[in-house]
């Protein structure tokens, strides 16, 4: 009987120990990341780093500026936000409100499956269909940030999809009943009277999305055109900070690469505050 | 009504007035219908005809590639074989998994059978796993990078790429175990109690084993973000070409070896061909798991 004590006990701080691994693969990303990148950018100074506009690293005197990045980065995402969340809420409303029952039992796995599709994948149907079409632009050269913002808006598609739809399902059905009995159509107590009392969860299914295409890599490398330069124009290729990373990584020596490191500092922090933003809002929701 | 925010009075504004918007004639909301709909009916056409056509067009374009020749066991810059990516692909995945299933079903265990409520621990924990699965798998690869590869010493090897795999499919096993766990009823665990089982053993003969489906279609999804994974594994596992004979030799796996062939922009063919085996991977998967889901659905 003793013997069986020990087991027990044994084993639940077994479990405890491995529930405390996720805290412990946190600190270490952190410690790592900031412990490899700061000295850098303080070498090159935070405001050279951050503001800089001129990524050079292998001129003498060399400069690395990584605002071209951060704005490139910004800019895509936006432009996937742009094209994606209309869309992906729309669909959402679809899958919640409008969807014959059948059809949804083989839409849903659809929109899984859409989600498990690896970037690579996604990059190279962007490369040799997306490009093409986009060349048929007048003064676009096909890598363009136009191209690396639409394949981003379709990559975010599901992750957008899954958390409106949800949010959209959990509005109580007398909402919708109600604006029905008013009057309303169909669509108008949807869109009048479901989606805004849904609107904390589109918000939060915004804020992942957004983490989603500022996080994403090996797409947009292959789409974006990676010129290490300020944005010209959506026609224009751009360089995210993701690109920059896996592009320059593999030669990089020195500076260089704590430099490369420290752009994936900045990276890490604007997903940390996606994250924050993105538990914020999660919080309030759960308040209201 | 037992929901208070079901009640009529705190509908939001637009609701109210629509329903008073009497001098508004009819055609104006029937319009308005119509155009929310025909906006609703095209994102959804547009969402799926994307997915159908980007499945179709690799199919379509790369099954013609698939030749004997790109399965032979060695890899040559001539035939761009894949063979050595696809067992690579299997070592990955298989060591990732044998590091990641306990420790993150343990996690779960603990979370949902043992942990008080209001302990902080586990708000801590819940807030690493949440910010672990938003972290974008570039940020990974760094990490591993310079922990795995640099730090310990491990060099770019299978090791360090499975363990930095791991922790990234961390939160997605665990979140679908501690949904399965909260779904097996209180009466099993009672019954077993009851019946004079410790807590060890009813964790192990009756919770677990009622819960599995659930783990499983979480493990699933987990094989898949594997299998597709490419940022985090090129620059921790590498791009040799060969098969790994050891743990510490490095490796690339089929993502990799895709994005090599694409990036390289001479074997575009291949490309194909290793897309569409890629493709028919992830899509196996999906349905699979999915398979399992419905399962437990129909339960």
């Amino acid at each position: 009987m003793k013997r069986q004590k020990i087991i027990e006990r044994g084993m639940s701080w077994l479990f405890a120990l491995c529930a405390c691994m996720s805290i412990v693969a946190v600190v270490l990303i952190c410690v790592f990341l900031f412990a490899n990148g700061i000295p850098a950018m303080k070498e090159i100074g935070f405001f050279n780093f951050l503001f800089g506009t001129k990524w050079a690293p292998k001129n003498e005197p060399a400069s690395y500026g990584i605002l071209p990045m951060i704005v490139g980065s910004l800019c895509v995402t936006l432009g996937a936000v742009i094209i994606g969340v209309p869309i992906g809420v729309l669909t959402a409303v679809y899958l919640s409100r409008f969807c014959p029952k059948k059809l949804h039992s083989l839409l849903e796995p659809l929109v899984q499956l859409m989600a498990g599709i690896p970037s690579i994948i996604y990059g190279f149907f962007g490369l040799v269909v997306m490009v093409p079409l986009a060349r048929m632009i007048p003064g676009c050269t096909g890598v363009s940030m136009l191209t690396a913002a639409v394949l981003l808006g379709i990559m975010i598609l599901p992750t957008v999809i899954n958390l409106s739809e949800s949010s959209i399902n959990a509005v109580p059905d007398s909402y919708y009943e109600g604006a029905l009995a008013l009057g309303a159509t169909h669509e108008r107590s949807v869109f009048f009277a479901v989606l805004p009392a849904a609107k904390s969860g589109l918000l939060a299914a915004v804020v992942l999305g957004i983490g989603r295409a500022i996080g994403e890599t090996m797409a947009v490398i292959m789409v974006a055109g990676n010129q290490a330069a300020m944005p010209r124009g959506i026609l224009k290729g751009i360089r995210t900070m993701t690109a920059n990373i896996v592009l320059e990584m593999g030669y990089a020596t020195g500076l260089h690469r704590e430099a490369l490191i420290a752009t994936g500092v900045v990276l890490f922090i604007f997903i940390l505050l996606i994250n924050f933003a993105f538990a914020m809002i999660k919080k309030r929701g759960e308040k209201a | 009504m037992s929901n208070p925010a079901g009640g009529a009075i705190s509908l939001p504004r637009e609701t109210v007035r629509t329903g008073r918007r009497d001098s508004e004639p009819r055609s104006t909301q029937g319009i308005q219908s119509l155009v929310l709909r025909v906006l609703v009916y095209g994102a959804a056409i547009f969402t799926f005809a994307v997915l159908l056509f980007l499945i179709g067009y690799i199919l379509v374009r790369g099954i013609p590639y698939l030749t004997p020749d790109l399965f032979s066991l060695e890899y040559t810059s001539e035939n761009c074989s894949m063979m050595p990516s696809i067992i690579t692909t299997v070592e990955m995945t298989l060591l990732s998994l044998l590091i990641a299933i306990p420790i993150s079903v343990f996690t779960a265990v603990y979370l949902v059978e043992y942990a008080k409520k209001g302990n902080k621990l586990v708000g801590l924990m819940r807030l690493t796993t949440e910010t672990l699965s938003g972290i974008p798998s570039i940020v990974y690869g760094l990490f591993g990078m310079l922990f795995f590869v640099t730090q310990l010493g491990w060099k770019m090897s299978l090791l360090s790429g499975a363990l930095t795999l791991s922790i990234m499919i961390l939160p997605l096993i665990m979140r679908s175990t501690e949904e399965a766990l909260l779904a097996v009823p209180d009466m099993y665990r009672e019954a077993s109690f009851g019946l004079g089982a410790g807590k060890l053993r009813t964790v192990f003969r009756i919770v677990l084993p009622s819960a599995m489906p659930g783990i499983l279609a979480g493990i699933i999804l987990a094989v898949g973000r594997v299998v597709g994974e490419t940022a985090a594994l090129m620059y921790t596992a590498g791009t040799a070409t060969d098969i790994p004979t050891s743990l510490f030799s490095s490796g690339r796996t089929l993502a990799v070896h895709m994005y090599c062939l694409s990036s390289e922009g001479l074997h575009t063919d291949q490309a194909y061909a290793t897309a569409v085996v890629l493709l028919l991977i992830v899509l196996v998967m999906n349905t699979v798991s999915a398979l399992i889901a419905r399962k437990l659905t129909k339960k």
